[in-house]
């Protein structure tokens, strides 16, 4: 599904990802763990198209297809997902407007016909009941004036209503209480399947007791350092990264 | 848009003829520059009565001893007063386009974005078709709604003739001849309008528009409005049109008067869609208007909500005179430029009855090498006690070659008023444009989606069947202004 060869990516002409190999197959979770700065977010973005990230070399396909070339649309339109680190507010735009603007345009560019207001309606109703998503933030501004755990949330109801092919997750954990985290977490288990797929990005074991990956990489210095089993998170849990890592950094 | 206004489609169609709006002139055209014999000229086309001729020859004496004003931030070549024709005949069918294909594939591109059907484009293009319209039933059966509540929607120039008694009281009662530059030139030359009376406690059930009215009459250069809402009236009225009209006069320079008395509403509303020029900057409509509402009576007030997006320069302070004890005025604007457009507008709440009450908003979106200037004028007089006002200016740039600047003007003479003024200058920031398109929505629809996020409190002031359109616009006007 996804498969990132000796990436070398930046940002403002400095190097950030220095050759990073990462293959995840449907259906897979896939945990990227590592220290502040390794690049975490900076993979999420490259594998998203934000401008101002250049790839200077390697290669990423999803679906058989090279999708360095493509626009954050067209990324979306294919079913690539990112629930960011830090979600940003939009003024003045209805949540509940904006999602239904996103599938739509997402279907638009499917060749797949538009959902009335009414039926969307009925679809964002039972997608927020099941990711924990209260029914006045649907009508208040896109994250506006939404605390920190309340915009992660709503991360995930996108993630529900768009229903991407592979979904990254940004820290989605950070800034969740421990109800929040497992209500998010239970969402996220219930999109499970075996066509999509997860990577999480996160600081916390705790939120792999809840989602169960079958992979766990740590990052550092942009590139994967070791990959291995869930096990791998709770021994770095339990070492940290310089005695995982250590050798790598100096 | 469709049913409403199909409605006053069908209306103004039907009252082509009825009201004299292309009045048969031919090859009459008045030489080209403005001396008393042009007046003269058009005053006698019109047929009107000695008094009004007087009132036109008033306003042209004191517009010779007016110097053009240029205290305003928009630049433009000079305008050559005497190398304008001042009444030209509607075109001939002959000269007009005979088909959609001979229309600009732009403009037309710009209809289809902004789903105008096949047979409003034909008309907005104005293209010689001999139209049959739907159903005359629906004109007169709209007019004969009106009629039955006593309200007088019709021409100025027809009303001239049938109320010369409403006209004489409230022509040039808020505008004077002698108001300014424009305004005096207006009131010399102008050439028609439109003029709604309603009368005492009645509340006009529908939305009243100039729409293809003034497009049929090819009016729009010096067009001359005037609207009375009689003791506890409500009218609403909707200027203008989203699409952009075919227009080869450069200078705009119209009047628009409302009046309230006793406990009477007036919401005016307009969409403001001029030829902007092209990409460099190059043709466009200067368009410099005088608007002014009066709240004469207790408890009265006036709503203006306008969406400028078009014309090369726009140069307008639709204002309120709130002299009413209790009476409210509101000022709603959305001003966009793009490419080498240039906006100079805003406000003025002149308070000077007892508790009046003012509210501005005002959003301002310059992308491009575009310029846009707010400038309000909020004034408390002594007699003005209790009297409040709430100001809110916010300026969104998009791209760094543009500008927008915010200049307000307070002046409170007593103690009892009080004055809110906020302001927010913010670029549209790629992390929202991030946002959007990571959710699937192109550029250009995210965009649109923000910039409309931005302005919402002014969008939704306008009637429904407008906003729909507005909405659209917006993101037409900014197209290209990204990436
Ligand atoms: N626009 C930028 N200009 C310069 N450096 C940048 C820019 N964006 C990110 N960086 C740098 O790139 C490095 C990687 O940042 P990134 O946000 O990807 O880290 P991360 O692994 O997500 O960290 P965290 O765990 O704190 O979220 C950091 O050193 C950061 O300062
Ligand atoms: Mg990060």
């Amino acid at each position: 599904m996804l498969k990132i060869e000796n990436l070398k990516a930046g940002v403002e002409g400095k190097e950030i990802l220095k050759g990073l190999n990462l293959q995840v197959k449907p259906g897979q979770v896939h945990a990227i763990m590592g220290p502040n700065g390794s690049g975490k977010s900076t993979l999420a973005y490259v594998l998203a198209g934000r401008d101002g990230y250049e790839v200077s070399g390697g290669s990423v396909t999803f679906d058989g297809h090279d999708v360095t070339e493509m626009s954050p649309e067209e990324r979306a339109a294919a079913g690539i997902f990112l629930a960011m680190q830090y979600p940003v507010e939009i003024p003045g735009v209805a949540n509940s407007y904006f999602l239904r603007q996103a599938l739509n345009a997402i279907k638009k560019a499917r060749g797949e016909p538009e959902v009335s207001a009414a039926a969307f309606m009925k679809l964002l109703r039972e997608k927020a009941a099941v990711v924990g998503v209260r029914e006045d933030l649907l009508k208040r501004d896109v994250n506006f004036g939404f605390s920190g755990g309340e915009k992660k949330r709503n991360e995930i109801l996108q993630l529900a209503v768009l229903e991407p092919k592979l979904a990254i997750l940004d820290e989605t954990d950070s800034g969740l209480d421990i109800d929040a985290l497992r209500t998010v977490a239970e969402g996220v288990n219930r999109l499970r399947s075996p066509e999509r797929s997860f990577i999480v990005i996160t600081h916390y074991q705790r939120l792999l007791d809840y989602i169960v990956p079958d992979v766990v990489h740590i990052q550092a210095h942009g590139q994967i350092q070791r990959s291995g089993g869930k096990e791998l998170a709770g021994e770095l849990e339990e070492k940290g990264y310089d005695a995982m890592i250590g050798a790598v950094a100096a | 848009m469709a049913t409403a206004l199909e409605t006053v489609r069908d209306y103004a169609g039907g009252g082509e003829y009825k009201y004299g709006f292309t009045t048969d002139v031919g090859e009459d055209r008045a030489a080209v520059g403005l001396d008393e014999s042009t007046v003269r000229f058009i005053s006698n086309k019109k047929d009107e009565p000695t008094w009004l001729t007087e009132w036109r020859l008033d306003a042209l004496r004191r517009w010779q001893g007016m110097v053009e004003p240029d205290w305003q931030k928009p630049q433009y070549p000079t305008i050559d007063y005497q190398a304008i024709s001042y009444f030209s005949a509607p075109k001939s069918p002959d000269d007009r386009p005979k088909s959609l294909d001979e229309i600009d594939p732009e403009i037309r591109k710009t209809y289809e974005k902004l789903g105008i059907p096949i047979k409003e484009q034909e008309l907005l293009a104005g293209i010689a078709v001999d139209y049959v319209f739907d159903s005359v039933s629906v004109a007169t059966t709209f007019k004969k709604k009106l009629n039955e509540l006593g309200i007088i929607f019709c021409s100025v120039s027809e009303a001239v003739k049938d109320h010369p008694d409403l006209i004489k009281k409230y022509l040039g009662s808020v505008v004077p001849q002698g108001d300014n530059f424009f305004a005096a030139l207006n009131a010399a030359v102008f050439s028609d309008g439109s003029f709604v009376y309603v009368p005492p406690g009645v509340r006009c059930p529908m939305e009243l528009s100039t729409y293809f009215r003034i497009n049929a009459a090819g009016t729009g250069q010096f067009e001359r409005t005037l609207i009375v809402a009689d003791k506890g009236a409500y009218v609403s009225y909707l200027e203008g049109c989203t699409a952009p009209m075919r227009d080869e006069n450069q200078l705009h320079a119209a009047v628009v008067e409302l009046i309230a008395l006793d406990d009477a509403e007036i919401k005016y509303s307009t969409v403001q869609n001029w030829y902007p020029g092209d990409r460099n900057g190059k043709g466009g409509i200067y368009n410099f208007v005088t608007k002014r509402g009066a709240c004469r009576g207790k408890n009265s007030k006036i709503s203006w909500t306008q969406v400028e997006t078009g014309s090369a320069i726009t140069w307008k302070y639709p204002s309120c005179i709130l002299q009413g004890d209790n009476s409210q005025g509101e000022f709603y604007s959305v001003a966009v430029t793009n490419n080498h457009q240039q906006a100079d507008t805003g406000t003025k709440m002149v308070h000077i009855g007892k508790n009046t009450r003012s509210r501005i908003v005002a959003k301002t979106i310059s992308a491009g090498r575009s310029d846009s200037t707010y400038r309000g004028l909020v004034k408390m007089l002594k007699s003005a006690e209790g009297a409040r006002n709430y100001t809110q200016c916010d300026s969104m740039l998009i791209g760094d070659r543009c500008g927008a600047h915010t200049v307000p003007y307070i002046e409170v003479r007593n103690r009892s008023s009080q004055c809110e003024h906020e302001a927010t200058t913010s670029k549209i920031s790629d992390d929202q444009l991030f946002y959007c398109r990571s959710r699937g929505v192109p550029e250009e629809d995210a965009v649109a989606l923000i910039v409309n996020g931005f302005c919402r409190e002014v969008m939704e002031e306008l009637p429904m069947e407008f906003a729909v359109e507005a909405r659209k616009l917006l993101g037409v006007s900014l197209e290209g202004s990204v990436g």
